[in-house]
């Protein structure tokens, strides 16, 4: 049994991804963020949205693994009363796509140049007036920053990007536990009563 | 049954077998606080600040495992409760905070006595609630009480809006069902996890168990024993894990950490597995972590899984209750002699004796010599004593000499280090143990803050025995400046009113004692005095708590008292 270093910081490592199934109620985004402020935890993105299943919501959360232990992340938001199950899922095969627009600056000059780029990357105008143009483009996130790399001589007027989704390849699915009946009533878990 | 608001308040307290709660009322609470005329089975003691409120619930549930409850107003009362909340919270203490807020319509309109206190209480609860609509009321309060007291328990704060009071619903508690698929607490650890720890255990040489509050939480004293005992192991615990096991019990290696023993941080650093129980390695625990038991392997069992690999990464993280995990790893632990181990510990312990300051023979009233006298008078009634303290050097002496035999008879703010505490606490805890002495050990600073509750004790006559232990210094403060900022005393000379002509003011028995002889008898004085009573113990100004290790040092870097020579010498 070797012993383990404590004293080692990581080495360089990529973006680690959490999905998080949450129950849609008020605050719940304050709790999350609230957590994620007080505990230091460093987050590139924090999708969230509806499922298919209205009084359910659904988060993805890319953390910079080389600032936060993501698997600490993952153990602090299941501790919220509100946060039904977390998934850590770098390691898994999965589909992530993340959409930006890109409004552009151009001109009739440049315009076949830029629509051939888009077509390219698989992306859209959507918007087209004399001195500008909006982009959409979806993908993983290295496929918007490459595209934003050939953007940028251009003239890059304004950019919003969504943040990363995803969804882990193949027919398991993400659900969360089963629903429960009754918990509250000391069954199941709950504090021991210790003798004064 | 159609009920108001204000009534489900008290009646689901009632149905969760809540008898005394501790509060403060105010404008938009007053709906409940009319109610409460109807419930005369609730008693409610009325303190003088609502943050002793919450501290005086954290004490009852702290002494008596159940759900502690303190009632608040909107606004500055709410705001008041943070401190205890906050406490609540770090000591993983079952608490429930009931704050009236205004009219849901003034919700977010800055309204009289408005403050966003589910927002301010966020991070210092376990959960927290605003109820705008009295048809959810009856629901928050049973999940309220349920979340305090299961899996890690903490506070949990239900903030009612008043028409949410005044309105009424049907209610019927017992067909209420909590559902929250997101709160399932695990209990028992993974099976492939206890086996991996069992070989670690067996295997060890150097071993010491490092037991915390969850034992005293969840129960497993006898658990924690049948390991002691049948693996041949020795035990340190925290400072909230004092009691969990016997302090005569000759495997209990005693308080570990800042102020702990000196054997007990030298074994944690010499060991080569750590078997961490209920515990979380608080920086006061572990010293500088980069030097932290640099030999050891480390299994850790938590009912919360935020706190493994949160400060020391571990070999084995099980998540689950502790007495339940216990009793899964019982069986497969087996005894082993660790005689080499004893006899290095034992070594550490006698050179530690040599600076006990109890040994010495001088005039002086040292803060060890009360504590270790009112033991001393206690010790024959010790399963009906117990002993709160502040925050402070007072605390520590109490941690190290106020030898605890009792299961939970030791109540402190450990986590977060709270002064104030100790009053309030100590009144929560004589309503949770009405045939008790209690105790309460405080320094001049921590009293001044808590003051007011005396009169709290004299309104509802708990016949606690405070013990003040005047240096005229916030004395931990002065310490660190003496030790750490070069004698550099900034803002810690601290003066009092006289407390014996304070207590008669409030109508309570006082004495003072300058000396040893003094001290004796006014403890033995106060034991017989059925009321409460104020002993105001005019002790050595400028002693140091020791062993102590500095901030950014090793756990086994200690300053220690220094050798008395006469009894080094056998004198």
């Amino acid at each position: 049994m070797t012993l383990i270093d404590r004293t080692n910081t990581n080495a360089k490592q990529t973006p680690h991804v959490l999905m998080a199934l949450v129950e849609n109620k008020p605050g719940v985004l304050t709790r999350v963020a609230s957590l994620f402020r007080r505990r230091g935890f460093n987050i590139e993105s924090l999708t969230v949205g509806h499922t298919d299943n209205p009084d359910i919501s659904r988060m993805t959360i890319v953390v910079d693994a080389n600032k936060t232990n993501a698997t600490m992340v993952a153990n602090n938001l299941i501790k919220l009363v509100n946060v039904i199950d977390v998934q850590e899922v770098t390691n898994e095969p999965t589909v992530s796509r993340d959409l930006a627009l890109i409004k552009v600056r151009s001109n009739a000059q440049n315009l076949f140049e830029i629509n051939q780029m888009v077509d390219i990357y698989k992306a859209k105008v959507v918007d087209i007036c004399p001195e500008s143009v909006i982009i959409e483009v979806t993908g993983p996130e290295s496929k918007i920053e490459s595209m934003v790399g050939m953007l940028e001589p251009y003239g890059i007027l304004e950019m919003v990007r969504t943040g990363l989704v995803a969804m882990v390849r193949g027919s398991g699915y993400f659900s969360g536990p089963p629903p429960v009946e009754d918990n509250g009533n000391g069954n199941g878990a709950g504090m021991t009563i210790y003798e004064a | 049954m159609k009920r108001t608001g204000a009534q489900i308040v008290w009646e689901s307290l009632q149905h969760e077998g809540i008898e005394v709660v501790f509060g403060y009322p105010g404008g938009a609470i007053m709906p409940v606080y009319d109610a409460l005329l109807d419930y005369p089975q609730i008693h409610h003691v009325l303190v003088r600040h609502e943050e002793n409120a919450a501290l005086a619930a954290g004490g009852y549930a702290r002494a008596s495992g159940r759900v502690g409850v303190c009632v608040a107003t909107s606004g500055p009362g709410a705001t008041n409760l943070v401190t205890g909340l906050a406490d609540a919270m770090l000591d993983s203490v079952p608490l429930v905070a009931i704050t009236g807020q205004v009219s849901s319509h003034l919700v977010g309109s800055d309204a009289f006595q408005e403050t966003d206190v589910t927002g301010v209480t966020l991070p210092v609860t376990k959960h927290n609630y605003l109820v705008k609509d009295v048809q959810e009321l009856g629901l928050v309060m049973k999940e309220a009480m349920y979340i305090a007291r299961s899996g890690r328990p903490g506070p949990v704060l239900v903030d009612i809006c008043k028409d949410v009071q005044f309105a009424s619903t049907d209610y019927d508690y017992n067909a209420i069902k909590v559902r929250l698929p997101g709160y399932q607490p695990r209990l028992r650890g993974a099976d492939e996890q206890i086996r991996r720890a069992a070989a670690y255990v067996n295997d060890s040489k150097r071993p010491v168990i490092l037991a915390g509050h969850g034992i005293i939480i969840s129960g497993a004293h006898a658990e924690l024993r049948q390991l002691v005992e049948k693996g041949n192991v020795p035990v340190s615990t925290t400072l909230l894990g004092i009691g969990c096991i016997p302090e005569s019990h000759p495997l209990n290696l005693r308080m570990m950490g800042m102020h702990g023993e000196a054997w007990t941080n030298h074994a944690i650093q010499a060991a080569d597995l750590l078997i961490a129980l209920g515990m979380r390695f608080d920086d006061r625990v572990t010293g500088n972590l980069s030097s932290y038991a640099k030999n050891a392997h480390v299994i850790h069992v938590d009912i919360d899984p935020a706190e493994i690999n949160k400060n020391v990464l571990t070999d084995i993280g099980i998540v689950g209750d502790v007495k339940a995990v216990l009793t899964q790893l019982l069986p497969l632990v087996e005894h082993r002699n660790r005689d080499a181990w004893f006899a290095q510990i034992a070594e550490w312990q006698a050179e530690a004796k040599r600076r006990d300051i109890l040994e010495k023979q001088d005039d002086i009233l040292h803060v060890p010599f009360v504590l270790n006298e009112i033991h001393h008078q206690t010790q024959a009634e010790r399963e009906a004593v117990t002993v709160v303290t502040d925050v402070g050097q007072h605390q520590m002496w109490t941690a190290q000499y106020f030898r605890q035999e009792r299961k939970n008879g030791f109540l402190t703010s450990g986590g977060l280090g709270a002064m104030g505490f100790g009053i309030p606490t100590a009144i929560g805890a004589s309503f949770a143990r009405p045939n008790d002495e209690v105790w309460v050990i405080v320094g001049d600073g921590g009293f001044q803050m808590s003051m007011p509750e005396l009169a709290t004790i004299m309104q509802e006559q708990r016949p606690i025995k405070i013990a003040v232990m005047r240096n005229g210094y916030l004395g931990m403060v002065r310490q660190w400046q003496e030790l750490i900022h070069n004698h550099r005393y900034s803002e810690v000379n601290i003066t009092s009113p006289d407390l014996l002509k304070l207590a008669s003011a409030y109508g309570m028995m006082a004495m003072r004692a300058q000396t040893k002889a003094e001290a004796a008898e006014v403890i033995a004085e106060a034991r017989s005095h059925a009321g409460p009573v104020l002993l105001d113990f005019v002790v050595e100004q400028e002693a140091n708590v020791y062993p102590m290790v500095a901030p950014g040092k090793a756990l086994n870097e200690m300053l220690r008292r220094p050798v008395d020579e006469r009894i080094a010498s056998g004198l």
